[in-house]
């Protein structure tokens, strides 16, 4: 059933009673044409991809938890393709792309909200670097303004942009197109239109093992059974290493935990993405009203999916920093989500040095935006067994290579990114 | 909050450490192959499970120490100074 | 109007004192003791919001934390807050509260037409339109009317006025929860001699017995109260700390209390915060947080004057107040025949008890205490519907055998479903939980943290039996901590009730379109938990996250519960399949200021400064921030720019002297009989050839081979180096070294240590430096006997003292330059000599403006801009500088081939052709061509230069040395701006370095 105004109205005449399933709930063939380990957002968009790209519908999903279970339904919902180093602007804006048309393209209103990102500049340095970051965007394509400290002032009164803050705004790099999305809504639309391509998603269904033959991919164990394949695609960001480890293969990669928050629902008062790499925050206001923010990682490797406490107030030290007006409002909810941190700071999409294997991680902070692209590059070097032009740069081979893609310049460190 | 074992000042909390990464790394001799080099600098076990892993005490007695960790649960097992092995050889 | 539904006695109200205080505008009066909540019952007000989404109106359901409905904007100018619980809020004299999320009034609210549209708005409606026109301009229109009718208060506008505070504890026992349980635990444990930490988040101990009306050891429960609290105060290892809410529990038996110390108050009194966070670090907790009641969805089961009956019995109870005049109750279980009794005792009229259990069920004490008072009770029956606009009016009752419903008028609906422990600290901790099937709900089982739960929160609900558990929790508690048990002592006791078994009961059926509400604040209904099944949202993470259940500010405290049964009802699966969403902190919503603490504002990172910065500002610098430290930019004088000062700085120390602060260098000692192998080891160059007496300029690389950070090593003794680094790597290179030293050569007969703090440095730089300095210095600082990169002690002639100094003679600026390096209290005499002895020589104090200006004319990189982390040594032109007799940290993976390649972005100079050279310029060939534009580099450092009346830059550009004299474009977009310029090598003034040697 199509998703429209007209199908909501009909519903509400039989009382909601009538709508169809969102996707089935499928047992497991005994084999697939190729097979997507993960059900979050990358995994999903992979085999939707898969489907609609390259008509190859023989895929099943497998999630070892719930759909959308993963950093998926774990991030600051923030989209934007504000990078400097070509092969991350190009990438991201791909990206972003296709965000502009995704709740059309798949028939569920993800709510990509264009609210713009601002990044703020707090020292001649800063700005230095968010200039020539911004006049990157410009010239490959990307929407990027410069805006003064009093463009920022009058525009977003409850920012502290007064000379005696401790880190004094100077001006801010925006992206007017960059905003947020919503995060659930993007692994249950993929979810459901590749289901209706007729991949199966199946849901508590871990992989425990994946079979080799000859150097190439022929199976996967899992909690329910054996299942074999010649194409698998690992899409499970926070636990690349472990599924990689599965093969044989070690990557390049740390786990880490990153925690967010919400404040309680307030009426609108911010209406932008607000950014500050000098403090490590960041915060925008979702539709319900609530104040999403986010910070640092908490810095020492997890897969815990939770947190401690010094991350989690120096994430509201450094929101009060900017908004001092905001200390009277509460923290609903904290969390935590698990970051594939890698030794550049770049995903990695790429086949991996076992034939039929190919992946999608590595994502830092940053995999939320990435989804469509990534699920969209991750099947074409699945369908196609080589890389796009777009991801042909995201290799496991560069760091032997010496072709690191360091955004901020950090070097092999992988939690410092 | 992780309350972090220093063998020189006993139990203290987290945020008097910085974290310094995998232990079980081994920094190969400078005349070692590229690859070696290669896999010493970027590749990581990453393991599920007990982490041996460098604390540096950055705001008590400046000393690393090795920690073992568990990254499922952040338990902490065991720790020791560098020099010295943590209980049971390597996880 | 006084207070119409107040009781004359009863509670823990002090009647003898009267509070005014306002909600939406109206005067009315309350008691010490009062919480908002109860007071506004006392004054007969039960509507006092509006739901989030449909906009319907509600009341006060329940009398604590877990309150979905009665959130009110305090409003006292900047300390206005939004979504306070009326129900937690303490009453006090001219305390001012209004209701949210309604327009133009609470009683009139525009937005309820949300409610008559409603078919249209089932769970996740948003999710299937607002997708048409395409493109995301339309979707921003309907987002931003969305907005708008989201949220429930309103932000403060202004900073907040308050402070918060940290504070650090550690006990051997911490008990969470001050209740019958919690005291009972906290006694055992003291009395076995263990550090207690006892917290509760209301105003006075005691729990659901406060104002009770049952026996404790044969007394009243005050007097138990209170001579258990007598007793722990007095007791010096027991800390008690009311008002406070344990909200948060993390690894290693770390939980966070907030302790409210001022919001009882209209404001904090001077010198104390409003809140205070507490890290405490617990050998073991006892946790007895109590229960939380759940409803029964029903038809209208959010009509105001429809509250918890257990919230009904504490607003009788506890604060003195008639919650109405006429109840129906309605029930599964033996608790809610305490509240009938209660509004019974009372005056309230008990219409009737609606028990969904069959008779053959009411055999507990409490059915036949109000079967003998002549309550009508009518076992095997639920309310399918309750009527009323903005307060219920009546109910409709019906047999759940079948039958004609039967309407029954009243003002006041109690409500109990079951009672779920409040297991959320515990479930944080990692504890595991199990379903109980006899209390329907979920109990703590096991833990692998040092956790215990006691009491109501350990599923005991006799009083009698949560005394005991609390007293065995407390002797458990501190057994575990290490404590002995002495002579035991016997648990408080109380009478044993007799209780009759719960009867599972979740909603009652109701006609079609009937809004049965499992989550009253976010209007989530029975119906919408099936949509949710039915559409596949099948897991109860998927359902939470479809239908918003549990995602208010309560957190879901009462329906989540009934929720996941629904869902498990219509999956037909049992409830412990279905499983609880994760508990995540915080158990209650917590201020974002206490999270903060003292860490806010300008305190947000410590600020540092150099032994000179009050010199600088009383001399006019206008200063910036350099990492944490404060620096001069420029010392503008009147009428003057800032720009305009630092060409003037630049130019004067080119044509004559200059001083600037370089306090801000890391500098780390080096002693030992290894450090030059050392040093061998962390620098690209040789360092076994320096002399004792020189210094070196030295280059380090990360371990994968990108330049690091640079800087100069002295050898001050055969043993002894003194190494600076830059500003921002100070604390990242000794650390660095730390690392190198302990860990992987422990065997080096190295000690390094920061010295940043203890010494303070100043540059002299110009032609008539050495003239400056020949006036002030003990030595001899000719050409000949202090030459280029000479180190040494002196003296340095201060008025009438003598200050020890280390003398350096190297440059940055390019010129004839000395450091000069005193202990940090002396930092300010050093350079006010320094500054007196070149006054007749024109000497100008220079900031950092002027000093990057003079590194770009001689092509120095600086860390950051340059070497920004993707450089090597080579790109930089400095690939000479790696020696090849040795290897060093980062040398090995240089030999990867895109590290070689003749591609690689290399640094080199640039001159303006016509116009300026754009901040954070681009390099390409071609401006004109369409977006995308091959970028062939970019401009990293950029200045005028005013000794050669030039725009010059340095760039990182595409086989940047094999472009000498080639003609580019730097282009800034952004700017609109473009420029040609001229590719050369990266040094503008003095390439032989003459000027620096003389």
């Amino acid at each position: 059933m199509r998703y429209s105004i007209f199908s909501l109205a009909r519903n509400a005449l039989s009382r909601h009673e009538h709508w169809p399933l969102a996707w089935r709930s499928p047992e497991p063939k005994r084999s697939y044409e190729a097979i997507v380990v993960g059900g979050g957002g990358h995994g999903l968009a992979t085999a939707y991809y898969l489907a609609k790209e390259h008509e190859i519908n023989n895929v099943a999903v497998l999630e070892k938890g719930w759909l959308g279970g993963g950093n998926t339904g774990r991030n600051t919902t923030i989209v934007r393709s504000n990078y400097h180093l070509d092969p991350n602007a190009h990438f991201y804006e791909f990206s972003l792309k296709l965000w502009e048309t995704l709740s059309q393209e798949l028939n569920f209103n993800v709510m990509y909200s264009a609210r713009g990102v601002l990044n703020l500049v707090h020292s001649p340095a800063d700005m230095d670097a968010a200039i020539r970051r911004g006049n990157a965007m410009c010239l490959n394509g990307i929407d990027a303004k410069f805006l003064s400290r009093d463009q920022i002032a009058a525009w977003i009164p409850e920012l502290d942009t007064s000379s005696s803050a401790r880190f004094p705004i100077v001006g801010g790099l925006l992206q007017p197109r960059g905003g947020t999305v919503r995060h659930d809504a993007v692994a249950w639309g993929y979810a459901r239109a590749a289901d209706a391509c007729g991949v199966d998603i199946i849901q508590n269904c871990e992989v425990t093992g994946i079979r080799l033959d000859g150097g190439a991919v022929s199976g996967v164990d899992t909690t329910r059974g054996f299942i074999s394949t010649r194409k698998l695609g690992i899409a499970v960001a926070g636990n690349s290493s472990r599924l990689a480890a599965m093969a044989g293969i070690r990557l390049p990669i740390e786990s880490h935990v990153l925690q967010a928050m919400v404040s309680e629902p307030i009426k609108p008062v911010l209406d932008t993405v607000v950014t500050s790499g000098v403090v490590h925050f960041y915060i925008s206001q979702s539709d319900k009203g609530e104040l999403v923010m986010g910070g640092d990682l908490d810095f020492y490797n997890s897969y815990a999916q939770r947190g401690n406490l010094p991350a989690l107030e120096h994430v509201v030290a450094a929101c009060l920093a900017l908004f001092p007006s905001f200390g009277r409002l509460r923290q609903l909810r904290s969390w935590g989500g698990i970051m594939d941190m890698t030794m550049d700071g770049s995903p990695i999409i790429a086949k991996l040095p076992v034939d039929g294997l190919t992946m999608t991680g590595g994502w830092c902070y940053g995999g939320f935006k990435a989804t469509p692209a990534s699920g969209w590059l991750h099947a074409y070097t699945m369908a196609r067994g080589e890389p796009h032009r777009l991801n042909a740069a995201f290799t496991l081979e560069r760091f032997a290579e010496g072709r690191m893609i360091d955004e901020s310049g950090t070097g092999p460190k992988a939690w410092a990114h | 909050m992780l309350l972090i074992p220093c063998p020189w000042c006993g139990s203290r909390n987290q945020v008097e450490f910085t974290y310094g990464g995998d232990a079980t790394l081994k920094r190969p001799p400078p005349d070692a192959p590229v690859e070696a080099w290669y896999e010493f600098v970027y590749l990581r076990d990453n393991p599920c499970g007990p982490h041996d892993e460098l604390w540096l005490h950055s705001a008590g007695c400046r000393r690393w120490l090795k920690v073992r960790r568990d990254t499922r649960t952040h338990d902490i097992l065991a720790s020791a100074r560098p020099d010295q092995a943590l209980p049971g050889g390597e996880p | 109007m006084t207070q119409s539904h107040r009781l004359a006695a009863g509670g823990i109200v002090d009647r003898s004192r009267t509070l005014d205080f306002s909600f939406d505008g109206a005067a009315y009066q309350g008691h010490p003791g009062d919480m908002l909540a109860s007071a506004l019952l006392a004054n007969g007000v039960h509507l006092v919001g509006r739901s989030f989404k449909y906009h319907r109106p509600r009341g006060i359901v329940t009398a604590g934390a877990d309150e979905p409905n009665a959130l009110v904007q305090l409003a006292r100018g900047a300390r206005t807050e939004p979504n306070t619980r009326a129900t937690q809020q303490e009453l006090y004299q001219g305390l001012a509260a209004a209701s949210q999320n309604r327009w133009p009034s609470l009683r009139f609210d525009v937005g309820a037409l949300n409610d008559v549209l409603s078919p249209l708005f089932p769970a996740g409606f948003y999710y299937k339109t607002f997708m048409w026109p395409p493109g995301p301009r339309w979707w921003l229109k309907y987002e931003h009317a969305i907005r708008r009718a989201a949220g429930l208060g309103h932000a403060p506008r202004n900073p907040d006025p308050d402070h918060y505070q940290h504070r650090h504890a550690h006990c051997d026992v911490l008990v969470i929860g001050g209740g019958p349980a919690g005291l009972a635990a906290a006694q055992s444990a003291a009395r076995c001699g263990a550090r207690v930490i006892l917290c509760d988040e209301n105003a006075a101990f005691g729990g659901s017995v406060r104002g009770a009306a049952d026996a404790i050891d044969g007394a009243p429960p005050a007097s138990w109260i209170a001579a258990c609290v007598d007793q722990l105060a007095a007791n010096g290892d027991v800390t008690l700390l009311p008002r406070t809410t344990a909200f948060g529990y993390y690894d290693q038996n770390l939980v966070g209390l907030i302790e409210r110390v001022a919001d009882h108050l209209p404001e904090p009194p001077p010198f104390t915060p409003r809140q205070r966070l507490w890290h405490v670090r617990a050998g073991i907790v006892v946790l007895a947080s109590g229960a939380l009641e759940r409803g029964i969805a029903y038809a209208g089961n959010d009509l105001p004057g429809t509250m918890l009956a257990g919230a009904a019995q504490a607003y009788v109870s506890r604060y003195g107040v008639k919650p109405g005049t006429r109840a129906v109750i309605f029930a599964n279980n033996d608790s809610a025949y305490g509240a009938a009794l209660q509004l019974h005792n009372a005056g309230v009229t008990v219409a009737a008890i609606a028990d969904a259990r069959p008779q053959a069920a009411l055999f507990g004490d409490h059915p036949q205490r109000a079967r003998a008072d002549g309550i009508p009770i009518l076992p095997g029956s639920a309310i399918v519907r309750a009527h009323g606009r903005l307060r219920v009016a009546g109910v409709d009752l019906v047999s759940l055998g079948g039958g004609a419903a039967r309407r029954i008028d009243c003002d006041l609906v109690c409500v109990s479903g079951g009672w779920n422990p409040a297991v959320h600290l515990y479930s944080q901790s990692r504890g595991k939980l199990r379903y109980d099937d006899a209390l329907a709900t979920f109990l703590p089982d096991v833990a692998p943290q040092a956790i215990v739960a006691a009491g109501a929160a350990n599923g005991k609900f006799d009083l009698g039996a949560i005394l005991s558990d609390g007293h065995a929790a407390g002797f458990v508690a501190a057994a575990r901590a290490g404590f002995a048990a002495p002579a035991r002592h016997a648990a408080p006791a109380a009478d044993a009730v007799s209780t009759g078994p719960l009867l599972p009961l979740w909603s009652v059926p109701a006609r079609r379109g009937a809004k049965c509400f499992v989550d009253w604040q976010n209007d989530v209904t029975v119906a919408d938990v099936a949509l949710a099944a039915r559409e596949g949202y099948r897991s109860v993470e998927h359902l939470k996250r479809y239908t918003t259940l549990g995602m208010g500010t309560d957190q879901g405290k009462t329906g989540n519960i009934v929720g996941l049964a629904l869902l498990a009802a219509e999956l037909g699966v049992a409830i412990p399949r279905v499983g609880t969403t994760t508990f995540r902190p915080p158990y209650t919503p917590v201020t974002l200021g206490t999270l903060a603490g003292h860490e806010a504002g300008a305190d947000l990172e410590p600020t540092r400064h150099s032994a000179m910065h009050d010199w600088h500002v009383e001399h006019g610098a206008r200063m910036l921030n350099a990492g944490l430290w404060k620096r001069p930019h420029s010392y503008p004088r009147p009428g003057e720019s800032e720009d305009d000062a630092a060409n003037r700085e630049a130019k004067n120390v080119r044509n004559r002297v200059g001083l600037v602060d370089v306090s801000t260098l890391g500098k780390i000692e080096l002693q030992g009989r290894d450090v030059a192998e050392f040093l061998n080891r962390v620098y690209i160059n040789r360092w076994d050839t320096l002399a004792v007496g020189r210094c070196r300029y030295g280059v380090m690389l990360r371990d994968d081979g990108m330049v690091f950070d640079d800087g100069t090593t002295s050898r001050l003794s055969a043993t002894h180096y003194l190494m600076t680094t830059t500003t921002l790597n100070a604390v990242n290179v000794m650390q660095h070294l730390e690392y190198l030293l302990q860990v992987e050569w422990p065997e080096l007969d190295v000690f390094a240590t920061s010295v940043t703090e203890q010494w303070a440095a100043a540059a002299l730089s110009g032609p008539m430096a050495r003239k400056v300095l020949a006036t002030v210095v003990s030595i001899d600082v000719s050409n000949a006997a202090f030459p280029f990169l000479a180190v040494g002690d002196c003296e340095l002639a201060a008025g009438k003292a003598r200050i020890p100094a280390r003398l350096f003679r190297m440059s940055y600026s390019g010129e004839l330059a000395y450091e000069i390096h005193v202990p940090v209290t002396h930092g300010r005499a050093m350079w006010e000599a320094v500054m007196a002895a070149g006054e007749p020589f024109g000497i100008m104090a220079y900031g950092t403006e002027a000093m990057s200006t003079l590194r770009i004319e001689k092509g120095h990189v600086v860390v950051g801009p340059e070497a920004d982390g993707r450089t090597t040594a080579d790109d930089l032109g400095m690939g000479k500088l790696v020696s090849s007799a040795k290897s060093c940290i980062g040398k090995p993976l240089l030999a990867r081939p895109a590290l070689t390649s003749p591609d690689r972005w290399q640094l080199v100079g640039l001159t303006a052709i016509d116009g300026m050279i754009p901040r954070g310029g681009k390099l390409v060939a071609d401006p004109g061509q369409a977006a995308p534009i091959p970028m062939l580099g970019h401009v990293s450092s950029w200045c005028w230069s005013p000794n050669l009346d030039a725009s010059i830059g340095l760039a990182l550009l595409e086989r940047g040395r094999a472009r000498h004299g080639e003609t580019l474009w730097a282009v800034s977009p952004l700017a609109d701006a473009r420029v040609r310029v001229r590719v050369g090598p990266p040094c503008f003034i003095d390439p032989e370095g003459e000027r620096l040697r003389v």
